[in-house]
């Protein structure tokens, strides 16, 4: 295979392959669908649109308990949003779910004009974001969408990155008079948030989920177990790292990773996005506001200038360094600049 | 229907067009001619089609929206001759921090029922209402969308057609503007979309064509309307011309935008009145 020379082909991690029927088995992180469900029995406004997705997005859990708040608009994501701008200018509470790139990036301008702007109370999930969806390639990722949604005015924006964040999103949002673009994962996310005290998740707070001096890590979504990871392989060589979860990208809780990373001098963003536009982006901007412009910032993310590689998404995610392995190289790197 | 209801109509078309004149005078350029093919719509729908009470708040009301947002000028007039704000706001029209710009805002607007301007977005917007008021219990409750032709070239639109369908939303009913013409020409030209009314009755629509410039058709069309409650969206085919009224702007591609001085101002306004 002359025409892969150069490029390396990750070994498969666990001796397993990522596969459908293994992503359905696993697909627990996904519980929008009975979280809503069991909201919507106490608020008769909330109704869930998906565009020919419910499996995919297990708003079919939704469906089943409450079907005649539930729509199916058929691959029509664009209409999805305005027809759900539509019904919250008459008071209900719509939450639409589809593939990140497709709602997150085609829907890009309904989301804008007809929800952002008139200050619309649709939620949208977006789920299989970033390179999730693996060799199904770039059609199907989304790498853009933190930069699109993040500059959008009224626009809320929250990244959790397990069940246990995903059902705190939807709840501590609930009342928010604007929309809200949650970007979801590919619905097998390792457990962060179950092991720790509850009330740790809170909307519109950095999470700081570990302490340390020498380096603080921002990490967002499926970086976020992997740079905790990171953070325990780096603590046995005696090096203390700070670890972030940056989950409400909008509005940004800079003040607190300005603080942490202004104290160890060096701050790594790990992110499942587009290094421009993104988290690492937001971090700068904060970094320069806060008058801290002199902190070492490295980046890990998909390259400015590049589309996915094909692969499995665990192969893509050792290749582009976004597991814990590929945060920890990184920052030993910028531990030792 | 009655004849004074009819004479509303006429005269109310007659404030949209000297109106739009009015205000683009203020503003030193806008939409005119495509203002001018729906002035007898709007005119109609203003006097007595929607259902609408003094508070433009009202959970019940009938819904408009200017799918093509670009006439909001015709339609600022008929909001303030409601009450629904002071008519001083129309002079500011396009003025730093004035509510009233060429494209309606809800949030600044009382009486605009939803935001619009990007075009393809109206139809779908008035699906969702139109749902949300079956849900709401509000079974008397119309969602009215106004549409131009050439913006039926939207993908969106066909989307949001097969959809209204399907939910079976007889509350819900499309007024397409046929005025013949978008920006860069005449519609069947620049990419066509004939034929209308048959395209939304392939896409399960009752479809119904009239004159869009004569009130009493308009009317009847109207009173004809199965009651809400039924299950098919209804599409009103409005034929007309764009930049009807004034001779020289009728399917005048340069009249799209544009911008009178003060003498040919008053030569327009005063061939509307001689037509009106």
């Amino acid at each position: 295979m002359a025409e892969l020379e150069g490029i390396e082909v990750a070994p498969v991690p666990g001796g397993k392959s990522w596969d459908l029927a293994g992503m359905a088995q696993l697909s627990q992180s996904f519980v929008a669908g009975k979280v809503l469900a069991a909201m919507a029995d106490e608020d008769p406004d909330i109704v869930v649109i998906t565009a020919d997705m419910k499996f995919s997005n297990m708003t079919v859990d939704f469906e089943r308990v409450h079907p005649e708040r539930f729509i199916n608009v058929g691959i029509s994501e664009q209409h999805m949003v305005s027809m759900a701008a539509g019904m919250a200018s008459v008071g209900m509470k719509p939450y639409v779910g589809a593939f990140a790139p497709f709602v997150g990036l085609l829907a890009g301008e309904q989301i804008r004009t007809d929800l952002a702007y008139p200050g619309m109370p649709v939620r949208i999930l977006a789920h299989h974001a970033g390179i999730a969806i693996g060799f199904y390639g770039t059609s199907h990722h989304a790498t853009e969408d933190l930069g699109l949604m993040r500059s959008i005015a009224n626009m809320t924006v929250v990244c959790p990155c397990d069940a246990t964040a995903t059902e705190a999103a939807l709840r501590q949002t609930a009342d928010l008079p604007g929309p809200v673009y949650f970007r979801l994962g590919r619905g097998r996310d390792v457990d962060v948030y179950d092991a720790l005290p509850a009330g740790k998740w809170r909307f519109g707070e950095a999470a700081v989920l570990r302490e340390g001096e020498d380096l603080t890590i921002v990490a967002n979504g499926i970086t976020v177990s992997a740079a905790l990871e990171a953070a325990g392989k780096l603590a046995g060589d005696h090096y203390e790292v700070s670890v972030i979860d940056a989950h409400t990208v909008r509005p940004f809780d800079g003040t607190t990773i300005a603080a942490y990373a202004g104290r160890s001098g060096k701050l790594l963003v790990a992110e499942e996005h587009n290094v421009v536009g993104g988290v690492a982006s937001a971090c700068a901007e904060a970094l320069v506001e806060h008058g801290l412009a002199d902190v070492k910032l490295e980046r890990i993310g998909m390259p400015a200038d590049e589309y996915s590689l094909i692969g499995p998404p665990t192969h893509l995610y050792r290749h582009y360094g976004m597991d814990a392995a590929g945060i920890e190289t990184k920052a030993r790197e910028l531990l030792a600049a | 229907m009655e004849a004074s209801q009819v004479q509303e109509v006429r005269d109310r078309a007659g404030v949209v067009r000297r109106e739009t004149i009015r205000l683009i005078e203020v503003a030193g350029n806008g939409h005119y001619s495509s203002v001018f093919s729906c002035a007898e719509i709007m005119g109609a729908l203003y006097s007595g089609v929607m259902r609408l009470a003094e508070d433009p708040e009202w959970p019940e009301r009938d819904r408009l929206i200017l799918s093509k947002g670009h006439v909001a000028i015709g339609l600022y007039p008929l909001l303030a001759e409601r009450g629904y704000f002071p008519s001083e706001w129309l002079d500011s029209y396009t003025r730093l921090g004035s509510p009233l710009g060429d494209h309606p805002d809800m949030r600044r607007i009382p009486g605009v029922d939803f935001s619009s301007g990007s075009l393809g977005h109206g139809l779908s917007v008035g699906v969702g209402m139109a749902q949300a008021a079956r849900l709401r219990g509000y079974d008397e409750t119309r969602i009215w969308v106004l549409l131009g032709d050439q913006e039926l070239n939207e993908g969106q639109v066909w989307e949001a057609a097969g959809s209204a369908s399907h939910f079976g939303l007889g509350n819900l009913v499309a007024i397409v503007d046929a005025n013949q013409m978008g920006l860069d020409g005449m519609t069947e030209e620049t990419m066509p979309v004939e034929p209308i009314g048959g395209r939304f009755e392939a896409f399960g629509w009752e479809v119904v064509e009239i004159d869009g410039h004569d009130p009493e058709a308009i009317l009847a069309a109207a009173a004809a309307l199965p009651p809400a409650a039924s299950g098919k969206p209804q599409c009103i085919v409005a034929r007309t011309v764009k930049g009807k009224g004034v001779s020289y702007m009728e399917l005048s591609r340069t009249w799209h935008i544009g911008y009178l001085d003060p003498d040919d101002a008053a030569a327009a306004v005063k061939e509307i009145d001689q037509r009106g």
